[in-house]
């Protein structure tokens, strides 16, 4: 069996009031054995009925999907023992210190917490100066921590984890995937979900999912380099005038902020393109003007896929 | 003339000097926990100023002084000429709070959550109902109108959170994390929301956790264990650290931090 996850034309709708909501359009995909598979998608892009179809907790209202060799619906049990799962909302129980919670998720699944310390050690040793602290008391760091430990304590086949470092900071998010890494040396495949763009370029395959529709599926380096425009970085003193001026241009096609940049699209690619733009934000008064041609990123892509 | 006040903040408005939020050694106590340490800094009219640190690192306490709901262990503050200690009621009336979240009453529609909050910061009716019908056009709401918001995709539920916290024109409107989880388009349509603030002469005191947002901010400071570790310009910053993004700045200084989160 070379895949982990095969995902067939899955569809999920939800009533709301008068209204059907369709979450998932019948999106496939597959997940190879011991991948670090990335679904990058804003808030709404149905990546958690996805997760909660793929752990066996919803059941699909279309298409068929496999995890480890089991059917999501027939064999919902034997999915549950070999899957981590770790939802996006904080799951353990509150009340329980983070000891009892590791323990507890351990004697479910008929494993101790020695059995597989080694599979966690990485991550549980940052928390395990407070293993008599009740979940409900821990920092947001740590509860992560500890939700990750429990999810990965019957050492399962595949990790789904949902939106792990949303809201997390910058230093955190590359501390987390920095374990993810390290977690992926040991065999386990890994499904992860992001909204942050960035986070994109450490997955081995990703999906760009919005509004239950996958927009693109591949490496992100071939996903970057299958941008179908030269992409332009600009900047001037005035950034945001620049942006009103850069818009007004006849010639430029989009035109957005990207950080201390502006990124450009030309309409038309001809050789004057660069000059007749310099030329035009002269005559408006922009000065110490940089423009350079650069190489997309995921979220260019994401940009561009959105139109 | 109307050439852009935005990008020039970062000089004329410190010449032209108008303090809307002032700092001054502003601490925060809990038991032996400092959770904002002696902070000092001050915040100018129409700047878009960019409150960043590690989670844990005290900018929620800080941002609760602030706007007046949690009262200072030590230290003084004013926000829009009012003390955070002895006028937080005046505050409250002086300023707008958007989180991620919690921003509006889902089970409302958008029109009546436009009334609601309209009503609560004081607008009469008559004035309720023409800036009613200027945002709503301005969002290009017209046919959500009568639609429950917790039905409109979290973007649209953004801006609208957004432009209801500056329905009263507030002197300073404050951002905790309202981008989190947003596309990167309506992200950026939240940013010219921002910016059409910043220049009718709102003052935005924002904080996230993407670095390309930090670089939109005139100035940015950046907490460390409670204390205040850098405040400058993205550009400042970024010589000052001699290095090329804010996501290094950023991570220069956090991964020193010795507390983490809440």
């Amino acid at each position: 069996m070379d895949y982990s996850v095969e995902v067939k034309n899955i569809k999920k709708t939800y009533q709301a009031g008068k209204e059907i909501v369709t979450a998932l359009h019948g999106i496939s995909f597959d997940v190879k054995q011991g991948e670090l598979f990335g679904l990058i998608g804003p808030d709404g892009a149905g990546k958690t009925s996805l997760f909660r179809i793929l752990t066996t907790v919803l059941l699909p209202d279309g298409g068929s999907a496999t995890v480890n060799g089991f059917d999501v619906v027939k064999d919902y049990k034997k999915i549950r023992n070999c899957v981590g799962y770790m939802p996006g909302k904080f799951s353990l129980y509150q009340d329980l210190t983070v000891e009892e919670n590791l323990s507890f998720f351990a004697t479910l699944f008929n494993t101790t917490i020695e059995e597989n310390y080694e599979l966690i050690k990485d991550i549980y040793v940052q928390i395990e100066p407070f293993k008599t602290r009740r979940a409900g008391k821990l920092s947001g760091g740590m509860k992560q921590k500890l939700a990750l430990s429990c999810a990965l304590i019957h050492k399962p086949a595949v990790l789904f984890l949902d939106e792990p470092t949303t809201g997390v900071d910058p230093v955190s998010r590359k501390e987390f995937w920095e374990m993810l890494k390290r977690l992926k040396q040991q065999g386990i495949t890994i499904v992860v979900s992001t909204p942050y763009m960035d986070e994109a370029t450490l997955c081995d395959r990703i999906a760009l999912i919005q509004q239950g529709k996958i927009l693109s599926i591949d490496k992100p380096e071939k996903i970057t380099k299958s941008f179908p425009h030269q992409l332009y970085a600009i900047k001037s003193a005035e950034i945001y005038q620049l942006l009103k001026d850069v818009n007004a241009f006849e010639n430029s096609l989009s035109c957005y902020a990207f950080g201390e940049y502006l990124h450009l699209i030309f309409k038309e690619e001809h050789d004057n393109r660069e000059t007749d733009l310099l030329k035009f934000l002269k005559m408006r008064d922009h000065s110490d003007i940089e423009l350079k041609p650069i190489d997309a990123s995921i979220e260019d892509c994401f940009i561009e896929l959105l139109k | 003339m109307h050439r852009s006040k935005i990008v020039s903040l970062n000089y004329s408005s410190k010449m032209s000097g108008e303090i809307v939020i002032q700092a001054n050694q502003l601490t925060k106590q809990f038991g032996d926990f400092i959770a904002a340490n002696s902070i000092t800094f001050e915040v100018y009219k129409g700047e878009i100023f960019g409150f960043l640190g590690a989670n844990g690192a005290g900018k929620t306490t800080a941002m609760r002084m602030l706007c007046g709901l949690s009262s200072p262990s030590s230290g003084q503050a004013t926000v829009a000429g009012f003390d955070v200690r002895t006028q937080p009621e005046e505050i409250k009336k002086n300023i707008g709070y958007m989180s991620q979240k919690f921003s509006l009453y889902e089970d409302l529609t958008v029109a009546e959550n436009i009334q609601f909050f309209g009503g609560i910061y004081g607008l009469s009716n008559k004035h309720l109902k023409a800036k009613s019908e200027e945002l709503i056009n301005q969002l290009g709401l017209q046919s959500a109108k009568g639609q429950l918001v917790g039905s409109l995709p979290l973007g649209w539920k953004q801006k609208l959170s957004f432009s209801i916290a500056i329905l009263h024109q507030p002197k300073v409107v404050f951002l905790d994390e309202p981008t989190g989880g947003v596309d990167p388009v309506t992200r950026r349509q939240f940013w010219d929301l921002i910016y059409q603030a910043a220049e009718s002469g709102i003052t935005v005191f924002v904080t996230t956790h993407y670095m390309d947002e930090a670089e939109y901010c005139n100035r940015i400071s950046i907490m460390v264990d409670g204390r205040i570790e850098a405040l400058d310009s993205p550009s400042g910053l970024k010589k000052r650290f001699n290095v090329s993004s804010m996501d290094e700045v950023f991570y220069q200084l956090a991964r020193k931090a010795k507390r983490s989160d809440n």
